[in-house]
């Protein structure tokens, strides 16, 4: 298990991390989830050694790590944000490197390499320069090298960033197939679709803090609305949103375009009163839709700010 | 030992898998080696057509003298002499086309020959040189001394222009109240009697000339020998130009072995070594070893060439040359390491440290020599790891030095490795900011 208490972390005047605790258990799935510059990576650098905290302690299994060659580093497997590849060697030498670093060799390094390629689905490639893959043939090789040594802890930084929609889908069948195997996964991502398919709990950083910290569901509850109404406006000049608003049955709304999105509690209730009074009002729409509030819209209300604008 | 190892393999297949890269990194030393050897007299050949010095000799006097010294001067082996017109010699020598133009004045012969017997004023020969070959003034200066001098006492002793001027000479110490009886009586003794040897030579022209008569000649010969490693071992240019390039570029290497690491600890694979359960000796300690080992290679593919072209020979101690080399290389990687430790950014230190290298190589006599340094520059240049490098090849290929002569230039550059490597442990920043 992995426990961190009060990590706090600044360079020079800058706090990148200001006192974040997690608890991630066997087979768990845990999405550290805010924009970039939230403090994720740092977090992820504590974890894994590479920055010493400011403050906080962190304990794999209820220890902590004790210098560069404590063992206990073998139950981690870190997959970098930044491409952590020799893009001049064979994916085949690339692993060989990578597992020697954990004193592997002979038939159980061969071994690990192939149970690895094959994960990944690159067994075919095994001999071909990694410069002459593609974005998400490299990414997915990224993550075979971070489970030669067959860590009980993952720490995925950010594994699909710059990927296509195929290669991301590749990779979240892998992080399944690892969890169905009873690994930790901890997962930054400022993908909310990615936390939402993959994580069992999603803690959401902002600013260096932790903001949230429950399941997806739990999440859910922290919002003012349940469900909301999307309505494509036929032509929304001249019509003020604040105007629904006195409507019992409306808890948010926002105009963006065209596009006009009410939050309510009680869709059966809400949907037929919203759409009575746009008629009412003579204001024509073209497409209607439902829509459950996703983490952006969790993290707007946390926070005030879209995830995006935060960026 | 396993991931001790897995990183100097890794080290040097990225080095070997860079193919184009690599035979750059041999070939341009090469060709700059044998280029530089070529200059700096090859392997012991005869340089006598190159070193001949291209000079102009302007006779204005056109006298027996003149003449003379001009016929010295053209006979001379380490000079080229032509004619011209002096504006023209002016204009050669402005353009750097010849080093020198001598310029024998009018009245030359007359005046030098009067000097010669008596304190009367002597004439001065201009000579208009090059600058930018200075040091061959010297030799210039010397070789004309010696054909003036045999020119004017030749004519004295035996020639007819001579003979008229010792006339001259002997009317005026007899009308000169001044002098000394006892002066007088003995140098009108000494002219008369050479007046007397001249005549003699005057009438007997068609005989060997003998003694005075050949002309006043420096009294003695120079027999020279290169000493070497042993008799019959010429001096080998190549050694020295193809152990200053093997430097320069081996620094080169251990400086690109530091840009790259600064590279690394920017990107992710900084973030997995640091990962792994390695330490930090074993982090830089493998690419300690693994610069070492690239650089050794440099080393061999360079001598290797250079015996079997220009036949460069380890004429000394080999076990003393493999312990400079292996002492060289490992100062080089500590300099890497130096360099990645102390830089911040890839661009700012790429340009510091390339400084820094080039006037390491320049004040180590990868370049030219030391020994045409000024004292105090040749006394600086024991804070400089690559002097004693330079000083350790040499020594044992050109000038054959038994293993005793390796304990010093090995001794100084593990110290500087020593040095570089508290520096690179001491500052080494191993926590990247996100």
């Amino acid at each position: 298990m992995l426990e961190a208490r009060g990590l706090k972390k600044s360079f020079g005047k800058i706090v990148a991390v200001d006192g974040v605790s997690l608890r991630a258990g066997a087979a768990e799935t845990i999405g550290l989830l805010g924009p970039n510059g939230a403090g994720k990576t740092t977090t992820i650098s504590m974890i894994v050694g590479l920055i010493r905290p400011d403050a906080g302690e962190i304990l794999i299994d209820g220890r902590p790590l004790r210098g560069d060659t404590d063992p206990v580093k073998r139950k981690i497997g870190l997959v970098p944000q930044d491409m952590a590849l020799f893009d001049e060697l064979s994916a085949l030498a690339n692993l060989q490197f990578f597992g020697a670093l954990y004193n592997m060799s002979g038939a159980v390094l061969t071994r690990a390499i192939d149970d690895a390629l094959n994960l990944v689905g690159l067994a075919d490639r095994a001999k071909d320069r990694v410069k002459g893959f593609s974005g998400g043939m490299k990414r997915r090789l990224n993550l075979a090298a971070a489970l030669l040594h067959d860590p009980q802890i993952l720490l995925l930084d950010e594994p699909t960033v710059g990927v296509d929609p195929q290669s991301r889908n590749a990779i979240f069948e892998n992080l399944e197939t690892l969890k169905k195997r009873g690994k930790t996964l901890i997962y930054t991502t400022h993908y909310m679709e990615e936390a939402e398919r993959l994580c069992d709990r999603i803690i959401i950083i902002d600013h260096g803090k932790v903001i949230a910290d429950d399941t997806l569901h739990g999440l859910h509850k922290l919002l003012p609305v349940t469900n909301v109404l999307a309505i494509e406006l036929d032509s929304p000049d001249g019509f003020d949103p604040n105007w629904l608003k006195a409507l019992p049955e409306v808890e948010s709304v926002e105009l963006r375009d065209r596009l006009l999105r009410v939050g309510v509690h009680d869709l059966s209730s809400g949907a037929p009163a919203i759409l009575c009074w746009l008629s009412e009002k003579g204001q024509p729409y073209q497409h209607v839709a439902s829509e459950r509030p996703d983490l952006e819209t969790v993290f707007l209300t946390l926070t005030g700010r879209s995830l995006r604008d935060a960026r | 030992m396993i991931p001790f190892l897995a990183l100097i393999r890794k080290d040097l297949l990225l080095f070997f898998s860079d193919r184009r890269a690599v035979m750059m990194g041999l070939i341009i030393p090469i060709v700059l080696a044998s280029f530089l050897g070529y200059l700096f007299g090859g392997s012991g050949r005869s340089n006598t057509e190159i070193s001949k010095m291209p000079v102009v000799v302007i006779d204005q006097d056109e006298s027996a003298i003149s003449r003379a010294v001009a016929a010295q001067l053209t006979a001379d082996t380490h000079l080229d002499v032509k004619t011209a017109t002096l504006d023209q010699a002016r204009e050669q020598v402005r353009k750097g086309e010849i080093r020198a133009a001598i310029i024998v004045p009018k009245d030359f012969g007359a005046e030098a020959g009067h000097a010669f017997f008596t304190s009367a004023q002597k004439p001065a020969i201009k000579v208009l040189y090059d600058p930018s070959h200075g040091m061959e003034m010297g030799m210039i200066q010397g070789t004309l001394t010696g054909a003036v001098m045999q020119g004017v006492s030749k004519e004295m002793f035996s020639g007819e222009m001579g003979r008229t001027q010792i006339k001259e000479s002997l009317a005026q110490i007899k009308s000169d109240k001044n002098m000394p009886a006892a002066d007088k009586k003995t140098l009108s003794d000494l002219l008369s009697s050479v007046q007397k040897w001249s005549e003699r030579q005057g009438q007997a022209s068609s005989a060997e000339p003998a003694g005075p008569s050949r002309g006043l000649t420096i009294p003695f010969e120079t027999t020279t020998e290169a000493v070497t490693s042993g008799e019959g071992i010429q001096y080998n240019g190549y050694a020295h130009t193809f152990g200053g390039m093997g430097v320069q570029f081996i620094l080169f290497m251990g400086l690109d072995i530091g840009i790259r690491l600064l590279l690394l600890r920017q990107s992710g694979l900084w973030q997995r070594l640091r990962a792994a359960p390695i330490s930090r000796a074993a982090l830089l300690g493998s690419r300690t070893v693994s610069a070492a080992l690239i650089s050794g290679f440099i080393l061999t593919v360079l001598f290797t060439f250079a015996r079997l072209v220009f036949k460069v020979h380890i004429q000394g101690s080999f076990v003393g040359f493999v312990a400079v080399c292996a002492a060289f290389s490992l100062m080089t990687a500590a300099f890497g390491l130096m360099v990645a430790a102390l830089g911040k950014t890839v661009e700012g230190t790429r340009g510091f440290s390339i400084m820094a290298t080039l006037i390491m190589v320049m004040l180590g006599g990868a370049w030219a020599p030391t020994f045409i340094f000024p004292q105090w520059l040749q006394k600086v240049t024991v804070v400089v790891p690559t002097r004693w490098a330079m000083d350790g090849i040499d020594g044992f290929t050109w000038r054959g030095l038994d293993i005793s002569a390796a304990w010093l230039p090995v001794g100084m550059l593990l110290l500087f490795t020593l040095l570089f490597g508290i520096v690179a442990v001491m500052q080494f920043r191993w926590e990247t900011e996100s």
